[in-house]
C-alpha cells in the first residue's frame, strides 16, 4: 500500500513536470528555441541522467561507485549500431530496430553482470580503479578494433526507427520517448529498492558480513545489481547513440566517464533524483557555457560551477535543496557550525 | 520523504527557469544580418590548431569588414574537443538555438562524419568543412548540405608515391603509421601511385599514441630503400627521436602532418633525420608564391603571437570562410528557399587558396585541389617546409571513375596490399 502510493505519487509529479516544462518553455520562447530546449537540453539530460541513474542506483543502494556504466551504455550503443539496419559501415547489419535495441539491452545486462562479477570481490578504491579499467580498456578495444568497431571513427548513421509518421529524432517525438523511459526507470529503481532484494542489496552496503551471516547470497546481490544498472545504462545508451547519431570512441572514453561522475556528484548520490538534475545542470552549463563566457576559456567556467556545488554541498545539488529546507523549517542551532 | 521530492522537483524546474533567464536569447533573423557558425577544436590534442583557426577566421571576416553583400555578418563562434558527439552538440546549439545560416567546421575526422550526418537532417543550413579529411566524409553517404573546400586525407600524400619511386628510386618502402583511419587514407594514396609502377611496401603499424617503437624499428627490413613516415603529432616525435637514436640511416619520407611545427620547434637527437627531409602535403610553409607571401605577412601582421607561418589549419578554414563569402556575394546575401542559389553557387566556386593556387568541386562537393612534395630546410635554425613539386587538379579518386575507385574498397590496414616476395 505505502509503496504504490510512493510510486503513484513519484510517478505523479514526475509525469506533471515532464510534460509541464515543455509546455511552459514554449509559452516563454520563440517557437524554435522552446524546441531546442525541449530537443536539446531535456531530451539530453534525460538521456545521461538515465546512464548517470544506473550510476546512481548502485552507489546510493549498494555503496559501489563503478566508473564503468558509461563503458556499458557504450556495449549496448555498439550492439545497436552493428546490428541495425542502415548503419554505416556495415558490420552485422539486417535487424530492424525492435529487434537491434531489444539485443543491444540483452548485451548491456550481460556486461553489467559482468562488471559485477569481475568486480565482486572489491570495495571502495579498487571497485573504482577495476572499474575505471574495465571503462579504458573497453574503450582502447573500440578504438583499435576496425572490423567490429571501426576504429576511431566509430559507427554511423544510426537514426533511429520512424514511429507514428514521424522521424523518431523529432524533437517532441524523442523527448517524449526519452521522458516515458527515464520515468519507468526512475520508478523502477524507487520500486525494486523497497523489495525483499533492495533491501538486501541496502542490508550488504551497511554491512555484507552480517547480511552474509543472514544467509543471503551477497555476491550473487552484488551481481544481479549490477546487470539491473547495466539494463538502465543500456535504455540510455541506445537513446544517446541514436540522439548522436551514431557512436565513436569518444562518446564513451575516459572524458564521457568523467562527465558521467561529475553529473552524479553535482546532482547529489542520495536519491535516484539527483543523477537527472546533475544531468539537467550538466546539459545547460555545457551548452551555454560558451556564451556567457570567454569562448576561448569556458571550461574554466564549468570547472568553477562543478567544484563550487561540491565544495559547498558535498552531496551535490540534492544535498543543497535539502540543506536549505532544512534552514527554512528551524532556526539553526546556536553553537553549530557554520556550512 | 514526499516533501523532500517536491521540493527537489520544485528546486529543478527553478534551475531551468532560472537558467532559461540569464540564457540571452538570440534574436530572430533579421533581413540585413548573415549568421556564421564556427566549430573548431579549442580544447583537446588538436586546440593549438584550433586556435590557428581562429585566427584564420578572424583574417577572413575582417577583411570583408564583416559585411558581405551590404549584409551584416555575425560570427558566432562554438569549440569542440576533437569528439564526434561535442562537435555535434555544438552543430546543433549553433543551428537551433543560435540560428546560424552557415556552419564552418569542423576540424578532426570522426566530427566531420557526425556534422555530414547531422547536415543530412537539415533544411535550409549549410555546412562547410573547416579542416576535418576523413575521405568517407564526401566520398560515400554524402550529404547534399555538406561542403568541403580542402583535400582529404589520401589527396595530402598525392605525389608521394611517384616521387618515391622516380626521383628517390625506391622500389621496397618500409611504412610505420598510426592503426587508425586516417593513416591508413594516406597509405591507400601512396600505395595508389607507388604500388602501380611496381613499388613494394612493408606496412608496420603501432597503435595510436605508441611511445616505445623499439620493436617496430627493429623490424624495419634492411632491403628496404626507404622508410615512410605515417605517423602523426607526438608518435611522429617519439618514432623520429628512437630512430636517430637507434643510428638509423635508411632515408625518410613522410605523410602530411608528419612534418608539422610540432616536430620541426622540437629539440633533440630527431632533428638530424628532418634536414631535406621529404614530404607530401597541401601548404608549404616557405612558398615563393607573391599570394602566400601576402598571406603570411598579413598573418604575422594581425597575429605577432601566432605561429611562423598560418599552418594548415589556418590555410583550410580561410579557404572556407573565403568560399562562404564568395558565393554570399554571388547570391547577393540571398539566402532565401533553403538557400538554394547559395548552395548552387558553393559548388560551382572556383576559391583562390592562400598557396596561389584555385580549388574547386566535384559532383560530390569534395574538393579538387592542389598538392605538394615539400622539402624541409633549415633557416638560422628555425625548419621550415620549401616547395620541391607541385600537382594540380587532384582528385579524390586519384583521376580514376568514381565507380571503379569505390571497387578498390575502404582503405584498412591490408588494403591495398603489395608485400615484398
Amino acid at each position: 500500500m505505502n509503496l504504490a502510493r510512493t510510486l503513484l505519487r513519484a510517478g505523479g509529479i514526475g509525469l506533471a513536470i515532464l510534460v509541464l516544462a515543455p509546455l511552459a518553455l514554449r509559452a516563454m520562447l520563440p517557437e524554435n528555441q522552446a524546441l531546442f530546449w525541449i530537443g536539446n537540453i531535456f531530451a539530453r539530460a534525460l538521456i545521461y541522467g538515465i546512464i548517470a541513474l544506473s550510476l546512481t542506483f548502485l552507489a546510493t543502494y549498494g555503496g559501489f561507485v563503478s566508473l564503468a556504466q558509461m563503458m556499458v551504455a557504450g556495449v549496448a550503443g555498439y550492439v545497436l549500431a552493428i546490428t541495425v539496419q542502415g548503419a554505416v559501415p556495415v558490420i552485422i547489419g539486417g535487424f530492424g530496430y525492435p529487434v537491434a535495441i531489444l539485443l543491444a539491452l540483452g548485451a548491456a545486462v550481460l556486461a553489467g553482470l559482468a562488471v559485477g562479477a569481475i568486480s565482486a570481490r572489491t570495495n571502495d578504491i579498487y571497485l573504482l580503479m577495476i572499474t575505471l579499467a574495465l571503462a579504458v580498456g573497453f574503450y582502447r578495444f573500440v578504438e583499435t578494433n576496425i572490423d567490429w568497431f571501426n576504429g576511431y571513427e566509430g559507427i554511423r548513421n544510426v537514426l533511429g526507427p520512424d514511429l507514428l509518421g514521424r522521424k523518431f529524432r523529432d524533437p517532441i517525438l524523442f523527448y517524449a520517448i526519452a521522458s516515458a523511459t527515464a520515468l519507468s526507470l526512475y520508478l523502477g529503481v524507487i520500486f525494486l529498492v523497497r523489495t525483499p532484494f533492495g533491501l538486501a542489496l541496502q542490508g550488504i552496503r551497511d554491512n555484507p558480513r552480517r547480511v552474509s551471516a543472514l544467509g543471503y547470497n551477497v555476491m550473487l546481490h552484488r551481481i544481479v545489481a549490477f546487470g539491473i544498472a547495466g539494463f538502465i545504462a543500456g535504455c540510455g545508451g541506445v537513446l544517446a547513440t541514436i540522439y548522436n547519431i551514431g557512436i565513436s570512441p569518444g562518446s564513451i572514453g575516459l572524458g564521457a566517464t568523467m562527465n558521467l561522475l561529475i553529473i552524479s556528484v553535482i546532482g547529489g548520490l542520495g536519491h535516484p533524483i539527483g543523477a537527472f538534475i546533475g544531468a539537467l545542470l550538466f546539459a545547460i552549463f555545457d551548452t551555454f557555457a560558451a556564451s556567457i563566457y570567454d569562448r576561448d576559456r569556458f571550461n574554466t567556467l564549468i570547472g568553477a560551477v562543478f567544484l563550487s556545488i561540491v565544495l559547498i554541498s558535498p552531496d551535490g545539488a540534492l544535498g543543497m535543496v535539502r540543506r536549505l529546507r532544512e534552514g527554512f523549517a528551524r532556526k539553526p542551532r546556536a553553537g553549530a557550525p557554520p556550512l | 520523504m514526499f516533501k523532500g521530492l517536491i521540493t527537489r522537483r520544485a528546486a529543478a524546474a527553478l534551475a531551468v527557469t532560472a537558467s532559461a533567464a540569464f540564457v540571452a536569447p538570440a534574436f530572430a533573423q533579421q533581413g540585413g544580418v548573415i549568421r556564421i557558425g564556427s566549430i573548431k577544436t579549442l580544447e583537446g590534442p588538436f586546440a593549438t590548431g584550433g586556435q590557428d583557426a581562429v585566427r584564420a577566421l578572424t583574417m577572413a571576416f575582417e577583411e570583408v569588414n564583416f559585411t558581405v553583400a551590404g549584409k551584416k555578418i555575425e560570427w558566432v563562434r562554438e569549440s569542440s574537443n576533437a569528439q564526434a558527439d561535442v562537435a555535434l552538440a555544438r552543430a546543433r546549439k549553433l543551428i537551433e538555438q543560435d540560428q546560424v545560416d552557415i556552419i564552418i567546421g569542423p576540424l578532426s575526422g570522426a566530427e566531420g562524419m557526425a556534422l555530414r550526418d547531422y547536415s543530412r537532417t537539415l533544411t535550409g543550413n549549410t555546412i562547410v568543412n573547416g579542416q576535418s579529411a576523413a575521405a568517407d566524409t564526401t566520398l560515400r553517404d554524402v550529404s547534399p548540405n555538406f561542403f568541403r573546400f580542402n583535400g582529404d586525407g589520401m589527396q595530402w600524400i598525392a605525389g608521394l608515391g611517384t616521387y618515391a619511386y622516380k626521383t628517390m628510386n625506391a622500389r621496397h618502402v618500409a611504412m610505420v603509421g598510426g592503426d587508425y583511419a586516417f593513416p591508413y587514407a594516406q597509405v591507400f594514396g601512396f600505395m595508389q601511385e607507388f604500388c602501380k609502377l611496381g613499388g613494394k611496401v612493408t606496412k608496420l603499424w603501432s597503435p595510436l599514441g605508441t611511445t616505445d617503437f623499439a620493436s617496430t624499428i627493429a623490424s624495419i627490413p634492411k632491403n628496404a630503400d626507404a622508410v615512410l613516415v605515417i605517423h602523426g603529432g607526438t608518435d611522429a616525435l617519439a618514432f623520429l627521436t628512437q630512430y636517430a637514436q637507434a643510428g638509423g640511416q635508411q632515408p625518410l619520407i613522410a605523410g602530411p602532418v608528419t612534418v608539422d611545427q610540432v616536430v620541426m620547434s622540437a629539440r633533440g637527437p630527431h632533428r638530424r633525420l628532418l634536414n631535406n627531409l621529404i614530404s607530401a602535403g597541401p601548404i608549404v610553409d616557405d612558398s615563393d608564391d607573391p599570394t602566400w607571401k601576402a598571406f603570411v605577412d598579413r598573418y604575422k601582421k594581425r597575429f605577432p603571437d601566432g605561429f611562423a607561418a598560418p599552418s594548415i589549419n589556418a590555410v583550410h578554414y580561410y579557404i572556407a570562410a573565403r568560399a562562404v563569402l564568395m558565393a554570399l556575394e554571388q547570391v547577393k546575401g540571398d539566402l532565401s528557399s533553403n538557400q538554394q542559389a547559395f548552395q548552387a553557387a558553393l559548388a560551382k566556386l572556383e576559391v583562390p587558396t592562400p598557396m596561389g593556387g584555385k580549388v574547386r568541386l566535384d559532383d560530390n562537393r569534395q574538393a579538387i585541389a592542389s598538392n605538394f612534395i615539400r622539402r624541409v630546410v633549415d633557416r638560422n635554425g628555425q625548419l621550415f617546409t620549401t616547395q620541391v613539386e607541385r600537382f594540380d587538379n587532384v582528385t579524390q579518386t586519384y583521376g580514376m571513375p568514381r565507380a571503379e575507385f569505390l571497387a578498390l574498397g575502404s582503405p584498412s590496414r591490408d588494403n591495398p596490399s603489395c608485400p615484398p616476395q
